[in-house]
């Protein structure tokens, strides 16, 4: 079994892969979807800011904290939602 | 059990996230995709609130967690702030909420790392401290520079590359700040030596992306949108958080793909566009060519041009988006259409501010999906086609991109409008383009220039067209 630090290594090295190969072709049409859809991914830092409010041990901390979590809520939330409404239209023309 | 539990749930939303991705990629399941992806964020989110996480893993956490009231609140106005903002926003003012949204990630990566920093103290390892100064260097860089984008899209500044005298050595100073203020942190740490590097990390967004041309934006938020991915992957490792260093690394990999692609797609050198600020020189003003003579029409005179065409491209721009005058396109294509005059729109693939963003706009207006020609597949066809109508579109269809080696567009591929008997140019004045070149196609010979609001104008043609 991996050290912990090596499986998340591994973990990592793996991920770039499967990043790369999942979006190896893709039309100038969905580039921005796309774009907007990844950044979207990214708000799940909300986790990180929701455990770490958790694990403050003074005000500045949990201060900090608590602005992460806002912060990334709204990357994450209005992510999802504007792309939806991105796609949303090309569905439309589909009719 | 539990535990078990709580990694596998873990594990389906990574996977989630994977087929999200691979959702956008396709336009049939693109849509499906991000809410593929919006559900395995949700899962994510609600894992927290009910499982301790592993005890041996840094994110493990009290159950109910500490501050949980303060925690949701927190929660609360983060929505309040971002779901309106996404619901409402105008489609043409969409790339720069996402800037925004790419920008305010970034921080809360960064934000993350800190604390996470602040409470180890001196228990963290090296590779916790490496792995938290870039987290802070990157994240400060994607949240500052994200600001500035939005505020060049939203042309709360001027779009045109800005550079100072000084500024390569003023930037070269920066960098060498910032590696210093790394290696302060990593060497003796403490909080004055992080809040010093954060500053300078802001700092260098700003420099970074300040000297980048408004055409080169988008490639830029791509960029940035990599690198909050990447600060997500490294705020996951101090927290050994498996899930974020998957979504993390997902979005850093395929938003560095992305923004290949996107270079490609517009004719541009990554390299140029991002080292733009090492080599950037101050550039004279444009403004010499304001007097010269242009033939401008009524929309009586388009209206006649159109009429008896046999073959019309309608070139649709950013300014066709800001007048909302989409629908009024449409309104003017059905009319053509009717007349047996064949229509088509050549879609330049960043038209508007973004790759894609003007199939958004059309796509809003109904316009039919079987008209809409990518570059490649119009350019060929100008030469056959008797009215080139540019609606709203001025640096796409620049000849200077050809013929003026070193514009600032020059090498972008570009609508070969030139090649068509007739060129119309819908403008609401003599302003050049978005990226601040001047046009010589305007004083052409078999250019027709109609000035005013797009809407209004081309409303006054669809009449005129009528009574025809």
């Amino acid at each position: 079994m991996m050290s912990n630090g090596m499986a998340l290594l591994a973990i990592f090295t793996l991920s770039v892969f499967v990043g790369f190969e999942v979006v190896s072709k893709v039309s100038s049409t969905l580039h921005t979807p796309l774009m907007s859809g990844a950044n979207a991914i990214h708000g799940v830092i909300l986790v990180g800011a929701i455990v770490v409010a958790d694990h403050s041990s003074n005000n500045v901390e949990l201060w900090l904290a608590l602005t992460a979590i806002v912060l990334a809520t709204i990357n994450m939330v209005g992510g999802f939602v504007v792309t939806d409404r991105m796609l949303e239209m090309f569905k439309a023309k589909k009719k | 059990m539990n535990r078990n539990l709580y990694d596998l749930i873990g594990l389906a939303a990574s996977v989630c996230f994977i087929l999200a991705l691979k959702g956008l990629s396709h336009p049939k399941t693109a849509r499906r995709g991000n809410l593929i992806g919006a559900f395995g964020a949700t899962v994510a989110t609600l894992l927290v609130f009910f499982f301790t996480g592993n005890k041996e893993d840094k994110n493990y956490h009290a159950l109910p967690l500490h501050h949980l009231p303060l925690i949701l609140g927190a929660v609360a106005i983060g929505l309040l702030v971002g779901v309106p903002a996404a619901r409402k926003v105008q489609m043409t003012a969409m790339p720069q909420l996402v800037a925004l949204f790419n920008g305010v990630g970034g921080g809360a990566a960064a934000l993350v790392a800190i604390v996470e920093y602040l409470k180890l103290g001196t228990e963290a390892t090296s590779a916790e401290v490496i792995a938290t100064v870039f987290t802070v260097i990157v994240g400060s860089v994607s949240f500052s520079g994200s600001c500035i984008t939005f505020a060049k899209l939203q042309e709360l500044m001027t779009t045109r590359p800005v550079v100072f005298p000084g500024g390569r050595f003023v930037i070269a100073l920066n960098v060498g700040g910032v590696f210093a203020a790394a290696g302060w942190v990593i060497n003796s740490g403490g909080n004055t030596s992080l809040a010093v590097l954060g500053g300078l990390s802001l700092l260098f967004g700003v420099l970074f992306v300040l000297p980048v041309g408004g055409a080169d934006v988008p490639i830029v938020i791509s960029l940035l949108n990599a690198f909050t991915g990447l600060t997500v992957a490294a705020s996951g490792y101090v927290l050994q958080a498996t899930l974020l260093i998957v979504a993390g690394t997902l979005v850093g990999a395929s938003g560095t793909i992305l923004t290949r692609l996107m270079a490609d797609a517009m004719g541009r050198s990554l390299f140029k566009t991002l080292f733009g600020a090492f080599t950037a020189k101050p550039q004279a003003a444009t403004d010499a060519a304001e007097a010269r003579p242009v033939k401008s029409g009524s929309p009586e005179d388009v209206a006649i041009l159109l009429n008896y065409a046999r073959r019309v491209v309608i070139v649709p721009g950013f300014g066709l988006a800001v007048a909302q005058a989409q629908h009024t396109v449409r309104e003017m294509a059905d009319v053509l259409a009717a007349k047996g005059i064949e229509v088509a729109y050549g879609i330049h693939p960043v038209a508007g501010r973004m790759p894609g963003h003007m199939n958004v706009l059309l796509a809003e207006a109904n316009v039919p999906y079987e008209q809409l020609a990518e570059m490649e597949e119009v350019n060929p066809t100008f030469s056959q086609t008797d009215v080139a109508l540019v609606i709203g579109a001025n640096d796409v269809v620049n000849p200077a991109a050809k013929n003026t080696p070193g514009c600032p567009i020059y090498g972008m591929p570009i609508l070969e409008v030139a090649d068509a008997a007739n060129v119309i140019f819908l403008k609401r004045s003599m302003r050049p383009g978005f990226a601040g070149i001047e046009n010589e196609l305007l004083y052409d010979p078999k250019t027709t220039l109609l000035f005013g609001d797009a809407k209004e104008t081309l409303t006054k043609v669809v009449s005129a067209l009528k009574s025809l």
